[in-house]
């Protein structure tokens, strides 16, 4: 009997997202094309496009991986490395060491609106980069960070300890063992890691409503201090608006959003079944 | 080792696709947009399915950018006081605290009216006990909390005969001209009212809202009602005052261009910065405004001013004649168009106008 | 160390590890600082007494009231609603995927759940504006366009992977001898699981569930998208609400300038939805912790 229920609980949500999928297909069909993801928005509902949101996501994203990716990585093996396996239990580096795990730890679970006033307050106003894509990319670069930390971690803890002690008793250095014997068994799990958490910034507006994104932009951003908007953004946009044509754009804005989501962590998980088979 | 070559060779392909996607939207991005200025316009969300409609004709000449913000009249007068935005549309005149708020921080502005607008109250389609309202009624519904005064909850604290379910009210935020304006026409002071409503400064939200509950009542410029014709019921309104029609009056082209749709009826403006309208496109883009907005107007459903009187209009702005008609007094009822074109009584309190050089 | 090219190299290392390592600690600073002095002056306007004790949220009007606790009540509205959802459905999918499924199932069906968590918020957003209020309004009476409901229940499809996937952590680490010791006294399974594995692993699941609930209260675009924009003290599920992850959206589309109350208004808000995320999260580690699973 709790086989049959338990089955249907974790059944539902799948059967849940699965309407919703076919929902949201069923609607934006229509407005799939071509046109739609090289044009601007506009009033008229039929010629609305998708453009200046797509291309501000990917400019966002790229800047997003660009910081994230190297503090993160370069955190995780400070961690892994240099913080847990040093001699004395005492050190600094060990107290050092487990301040930042715990604050990850923290960071990981802040919703992401508050990230979105810490950009507004350091980026946007303090440092004066306005309602930029920079400050944009940035805000979203510390959002992802604990996540990008997170799961390289997990990569590096997959290394037995027999690995590095081996690499140290042949007379490698803490760097040498980890950039030449451990990094490369893990490359392609930290990547995936890291797609996995920059693709949640693709998805994200809330920060960057905060921000301050505007709703309405028919120009391309010409560089990273330009007003800027993303795709998450226009689709919220047209949700608040009530003519039953915006809400096909909605959906087909969200076919686009999902595709591409699905093509970045579809990657990514390529990639963690390869390192699966491969290691 | 073939593993590390494998993987390897899987980390190089990786880079390249990531590579490639970064200079294809740094490609497509540098060669779809030249440098070229941005025109930001903000304010009323009013003005803004025309402001809307008239960057995205704008855009084909290529001059220049438009952005179109909605933070409210009284969003936009902050921000074009402190010199963020060339342009607003405005719902309401300008007032006393806007006025000198643009003196300190010595910015001109020059007033354009671009068309009439009548605030629609309207409830959802299925609603068939309203037909009108008094002006008194409505006053009783929006009035701000009192002690000693009853509140108007239910629709039959009304009237006895409909139904006694709470209305549920959606109206536009405080940074919202048609607030202000509908506050002082009905209530009696701008910026009087209760506070238990649906606020927002963006009426689509409040159209949304109304169109998917039975006992809505919302008021907004016409516009949306027009473009929603088939999901709300436009209510009349009855202002007891018979010398501009007898009994309730529903907003229509009319009844608008008559002065019968009282006192809902109010003149519509944008707002140009003297010195920003120096640019070239600014003045290229307010002259389209001028020329194709009521045109524009019309479309969205709101009533153009005659023919002769944006002539008029188009020369108080060639000729960068600021200040205020209204003495920079905030929303005033009643504004006949004669009243609107007259130019004498204008300015601004104490700084002298001075023809704009261009 | 001897100061060998190598061994100035590897300082170097370590030292620019060191700086990465010292962003996050930088960004929990950040967070706290900004957060504490804009809330600061916010209090120096508005008192402490007021935000707490005013009945009513209404910064911008004429006369202008400060209670958060419509605010509050909203987004706590909307997390009950989340968590009737993901609680049991979380739960009962652990409990089958843990002492149930096979290890192959178990395999396909984990990460298929996972990706419920990948689904941006906004696409739950138009999932409750579009299809489940729509729905849900054929069938309740009265229920307005924008309601805390629609959007709570989008909100608990969210997170039940979250409280379903460390749910079963919480049962595998059941010792298996308990259920061995169960099943040798006779226990069925079905006994066995309510009466052992779950009481063994109750501090845990609490955690777990504890965990839902502050994603749930941190949850931005889906309320604000579908749950409204009027901040009331009413426990009607089906009417409009405003949340304090909503109202921040909301005011910060609109004009803040910087120094103005009405910016402050967003960080006093952020800090109370901040200070209600931590200490859930507080807890939840700690009971998580406490059943030795950190």
């Amino acid at each position: 009997m709790l086989f049959a229920i338990g089955l249907a609980a974790t059944l539902i949500p799948l059967v849940l997202l699965l309407i919703l999928g076919v929902h949201v297909v069923w609607t934006g069909w229509e407005r799939l094309d071509l046109a739609f993801v090289t044009s601007f928005p506009s009033r008229f509902p039929a010629s609305a496009g998708i453009l200046p949101g797509l291309l501000g996501s990917l400019w966002i994203v790229s800047v997003t991986a660009i910081v994230a990716l190297p503090i993160g990585i370069g955190t995780a093996i400070y961690l892994e490395e240099y913080g847990r396996f040093t001699a004395s239990p005492n050190g600094i580096r060990f107290h050092l060491a487990r301040v930042i795990d715990i604050n990850i730890n923290n960071l990981a679970s802040v919703p992401s609106i508050i990230y979105g006033l810490l950009g507004l307050e350091i980026f946007a106003r303090t440092l004066g980069f306005g309602r930029s894509l920079l400050a944009g990319g940035l805000t979203m670069a510390l959002l992802v960070l604990p996540m990008v930390i997170i799961s390289t971690r997990e990569a590096f803890r997959a290394v037995p300890r027999s690995v590095r002690d081996a690499g140290l008793a042949l007379g490698c250095s803490r760097w040498q063992v980890t950039r030449y014997i451990v990094l490369p068994m893990i490359w392609p799990a930290v990547l995936a890691g890291s797609i996995f958490a920059v693709s949640r910034a693709f998805g994200e507006a809330a920060p960057l409503i905060v921000l301050g994104a505007v709703s309405y932009v028919d120009f391309l951003p010409g560089d990273l201090s330009a007003p800027f908007t993303a795709l998450p953004i226009q689709i919220f946009y047209w949700l608040s608006r009530p003519q039953a044509g915006f809400e096909i754009d909605a959906a087909a804005g969200i076919v686009v959003l999902l595709m591409t989501l699905l093509g970045l962590n579809g990657f990514a998980i390529y990639l963690r079944y390869r390192y699966r088979t491969a290691a | 080792m073939t593993s590390v070559v494998r993987l390897s060779s899987t980390v190089v392909v990786t880079g390249f696709l990531l590579a490639a996607v970064w200079t294809l939207g740094v490609v497509v991005v540098g060669g779809c947009t030249t440098r070229r200025p941005v025109i930001a316009v903000d304010g009323s969300s009013t003005l803004y399915p025309i402001s809307e409609a008239l960057a995205e004709e704008f855009r084909d000449f290529g001059l220049a950018h438009v952005t179109v913000g909605v933070s409210g009249t009284g969003g936009g007068f902050r921000k074009f006081c402190r010199g963020d935005v060339a342009l607003i549309g405005a719902s309401r005149p300008i007032r006393p605290s806007e006025a000198s708020d643009c003196l300190a921080h010595d910015r001109d502005y020059i007033e354009l009216p671009i068309a009439y607008d009548g605030i629609a109250v309207v409830v959802h389609r299925s609603n068939t006990w309203v037909d009108a309202l008094t002006v008194d009624e409505l006053r009783r519904i929006w009035s701000p909390r009192t002690g000693t005064d009853e509140r108007v909850e239910r629709w039959s604290d009304l009237r006895p005969g409909w139904p006694a379910r709470t209305i549920r009210l959606y109206g536009p935020g405080l940074d919202s001209g048609t607030y202000d304006y509908f506050t002082k026409a009905i209530v009696g002071s701008e910026g009087a009212s209760r506070a238990d409503y649906t606020s927002s400064e963006d009426d689509n939200m409040l159209v949304r809202g109304v169109a998917h509950d039975p006992d809505a009542l919302a008021f907004f410029g016409l516009a949306y009602y027009a473009e929603n014709r088939d999901k709300l019921r436009l209510i009349a309104i009855d202002d007891n005052d018979d010398s501009n029609g007898v009994g309730p009056v529903a907003p229509s082209l009319e009844t608008i261009r008559s002065g019968s749709y009282q006192p809902l009826t109010r003149p519509i403006f944008i707002y140009a910065d003297k010195v920003q309208s120096r640019r070239p496109e600014v003045r290229a883009f307010v002259n389209y405004y001028l020329e194709r907005g009521p045109r524009i107007a019309s479309e969205i459903g709101y009533v153009p001013l005659p023919f002769d009187a944006y002539v008029s209009v188009r020369h108080d702005f060639w000729s960068g004649l600021g200040g205020s008609r209204f003495g920079g007094q905030g929303s005033t009822i009643g504004v006949s168009v004669e009243q609107l074109l007259a130019h004498s009584e204008r300015g601004r309190p104490d700084k002298a106008m001075a023809p704009a050089t261009w | 160390m001897a100061d060998t090219p190598t061994s100035r190299r590897e300082r170097t290392f370590e030292r620019l590890l060191l700086a990465c390592a010292s962003v996050s600690v930088a960004t929990t600073l950040a967070i706290v600082l900004v957060l504490v002095i804009e809330t600061l002056r916010f209090f120096a306007e508005v008192p402490l007494l007021r935000f707490v004790t005013d009945v009513e949220w209404r910064p911008r009007f004429a006369e202008p009231s400060f209670g958060i606790w419509p605010l509050v009540l909203g987004t706590c509205l909307t997390t009950v609603v989340a968590l009737a959802v993901a609680a049991p459905l979380g739960l009962l999918s652990a409990v089958y995927l843990v002492e149930y499924a096979s290890n192959r199932v178990r395999r396909i069906l984990r990460p298929t759940l996972d990706l419920l968590a990948a689904v941006p918020t906004i696409v739950y957003g138009y999932f409750a504006l579009a299809v489940i209020n729509p729905f849900l309004q054929g069938i309740i009476p009265g229920l307005a366009t924008y309601n805390p409901l629609s959007p709570g229940i989008a909100i608990g499809i969210m997170i039940t992977p979250l409280v379903s996937s460390l749910g079963s952590d919480a049962i595998d680490a059941v010792p298996e001898n308990l259920r061995e010791a169960a099943y040798a006294l006779g226990a069925s399974r079905l006994a066995t699981i309510v009466n052992v594995v779950l009481p063994g692993a109750a501090t845990a699941i609490g955690g777990a569930v504890l965990l839902g609930v502050s994603r749930a209260m941190g949850e931005t675009m889906i309320v604000a998208v579908a749950g409204g924009q009027q901040p009331r003290l009413s426990l009607d599920l089906r009417i409009p609400i405003e949340t304090m992850t909503a109202f921040i959206v909301r005011a910060a589309e609109g004009d803040t300038p910087a120094g103005t109350l009405a910016y402050r208004t967003l960080f006093a808000v952020g800090t109370t939805l901040f200070l209600m995320t931590f200490t859930t999260n507080l807890i939840a580690r700690r009971l998580m912790r406490r059943s030795r699973l950190a």
